[in-house]
């Protein structure tokens, strides 16, 4: 097996481990999902009116607070140095730990969306389009995140300056996320429209966060 | 003097002590005479004088996203010329943007009040450029998080190039979206064209700003450098004075 | 001419005092960190630390 498979596997093994993040990422996207009417109130149509856009953010912070382990954790107990030094590009290894994180935790997300819907009071087919979304922008949110989390990587506790970095960059992706699931909703707009630049975004945030996190590592740890 | 001279941060900072007098001079006589003739100027058929605001808010918007353009090329100085001051020029830079920056919004929030009737609206240049402004607290942030002078310089440089990749996204996303929620309410200023006596006095005050980044950008970086310079000599007395104490 | 500003005088007023103040303030910021380092270099120095330029 090639080293970036054992690499690509060990990742996916950590993070289903108790403690490893997956299943703390939907738990947590949950709470956000039902602490939202607590504070709004219980008005059913508001709710469902606002129930895309609750959902996309609640998928973004649960995004957000599991990519902190992503690669603190190899850092604190050296093994991000031997990634570094060994022979694997370090820009495929950065990426196939992203690509485990955002199979592990991104795509929860987008499951578990039609079931949480329901606490919305959003009707099965809008929560399967924002589920669609989600699926396709998660991506996006891990890539980009990776970036903040490969810059405060030596940073004790740097979780939140992760999220000052990472948050900014994120609103595109966050306005077309939510704007796709709204046509479902509202929409005058065809889902096509705001979804295909989704998918665009989601693209480029492949090719930038995996270049500029195996770039922000290399000179953040030499 | 060749290029490659400030490169050594004391002939640097030589030039920059050299300078600074007739840069102060400079930007006092433009600002002079750009509030001289903001205060000359007509007022807008339809805004009346509140459009002297322009003459502040717009200048600072250049200036916000000129200097994270600035930084982005003292990026590229640290991590692909290894300049020695790119960095320093880097740091030195993110305060005075974020600045104006912060005026950019300020400015525009006592405009929109009478105009609009609301001190915020979600309108998409205000929102564009309130992520720019978030942006620069993340690049300070990063600064003075990371203790090792060298190492935060190549973070902030990335993560300046990553802004500055985004910024031109964030613009499209967010005028997209704007014209998604929001029927045009777009700020007219009589018209296409802006006519003269109200050019004249927006680009003296453009020169004044730019002029006032200069030279308070060049103080910084002096600024800097003497901290960089009290640092490695505190650092360099604890290393020479094992076990005995201060 | 600051008397016909017209009914919405205070807010170009605010607006102009604002620019003034942060203005003041990067220039208050840059000249007392200007202050710091050199006092904090003369402290250096009159301990015998300097930088190897520095010595004659």
């Amino acid at each position: 097996m090639s080293p970036l498979a054992a690499l690509f596997l060990r990742e996916l093994r950590l993070a289903v481990r108790l403690g490893g993040g997956a299943g703390i990422g939907v738990l947590f996207f949950l709470i956000v999902v039902a602490l939202i009417p607590f504070a709004i109130g219980p008005d059913l149509a508001l709710l469902a009116r606002i129930g895309p856009a609750i959902l996309w953010l609640g998928a973004l912070l649960a995004s957000l607070l599991t990519l902190d382990r992503l690669l603190a954790a190899d850092a604190e107990d050296g093994s991000l140095d031997l990634i570094l030094t060994g022979r694997t590009p370090l820009e495929l290894a950065v990426a196939a730990k992203a690509l485990a994180h955002w199979l592990t935790t991104g795509v929860p997300l987008a499951v578990a969306t039609p079931l949480f819907g329901l606490l919305l009071n959003l009707e099965f087919r809008i929560s399967a389009v924002v589920a669609v979304t989600l699926l396709v922008g998660t991506p996006a949110l891990t890539f980009i995140g990776l970036i903040g989390a490969a810059l405060s990587v030596t940073i004790r506790r740097g979780g939140l300056l992760l999220a000052v970095l990472v948050l900014p960059l994120t609103v595109p992706v966050l306005i077309f996320g939510v704007a796709a699931a709204n046509t479902a909703v509202v929409g005058p707009l065809p889902f096509g429209t705001p979804f295909t630049i989704l998918c665009a975004l989601t693209l480029v945030s492949l090719v930038v966060g995996t270049f500029a996190s195996a770039a922000a590592l290399r000179h953040g740890l030499e | 003097m060749p290029l490659i001279d400030l490169a050594n941060p004391t002939r640097f900072l030589a030039l920059a002590a050299r300078l600074m007098p007739w840069l102060i001079g400079a930007t006092v006589l433009a600002f002079a005479a750009g509030l001289y003739l903001a205060a000359g100027a007509p007022d807008d058929y339809q805004q009346g004088a509140t459009a002297k605001i322009m003459f502040i808010h717009v200048p600072a918007a250049w200036l916000a996203m000129g200097c994270w353009a600035l930084m982005s090329v003292t990026a590229l100085g640290t991590l692909v010329w290894r300049h020695p001051l790119a960095d320093v020029a880097a740091k030195a830079a993110a305060p005075v943007g974020a600045a104006f920056t912060f005026l950019c919004l300020v400015t525009g929030s006592l405009w929109g009040r009478p105009m609009w009737g609301t001190y915020w609206v979600w309108d998409a240049r205000l929102t564009s450029v309130f992520v720019l402004f978030l942006m620069y607290l993340g690049v300070i942030a990063l600064w003075r998080t990371v203790e090792d002078p060298a190492r935060a310089g190549r973070a902030a440089a990335i993560l300046t190039l990553v802004g500055a990749i985004n910024l031109p996204i964030i613009k499209f996303s967010v005028d997209w979206w704007n014209t998604l929620h929001q029927p045009a309410s777009v700020l007219r200023l009589g018209g296409t064209a802006i006519h003269p006596t109200l050019l004249y006095p927006l680009l003296v005050m453009a020169l004044a700003y730019a002029l006032f980044f200069l030279t308070l950008h060049l103080a910084a970086m002096r600024n800097e450098i003497l901290r960089r310079r009290v640092r490695s000599l505190m650092l360099m007395q604890a290393q020479s004075a094992p076990g005995s104490g201060a | 001419m600051v008397g016909d500003l017209g009914p919405h005088a205070a807010f170009i007023v605010a607006a102009y005092a604002s620019v003034a103040l942060v203005l003041a303030v990067l220039i208050a910021w840059v000249a007392l960190d200007y202050r710091a380092q050199r006092q904090k270099l003369a402290a250096l120095e009159s301990r015998g630390i300097t930088r190897r330029s520095g010595r004659t």
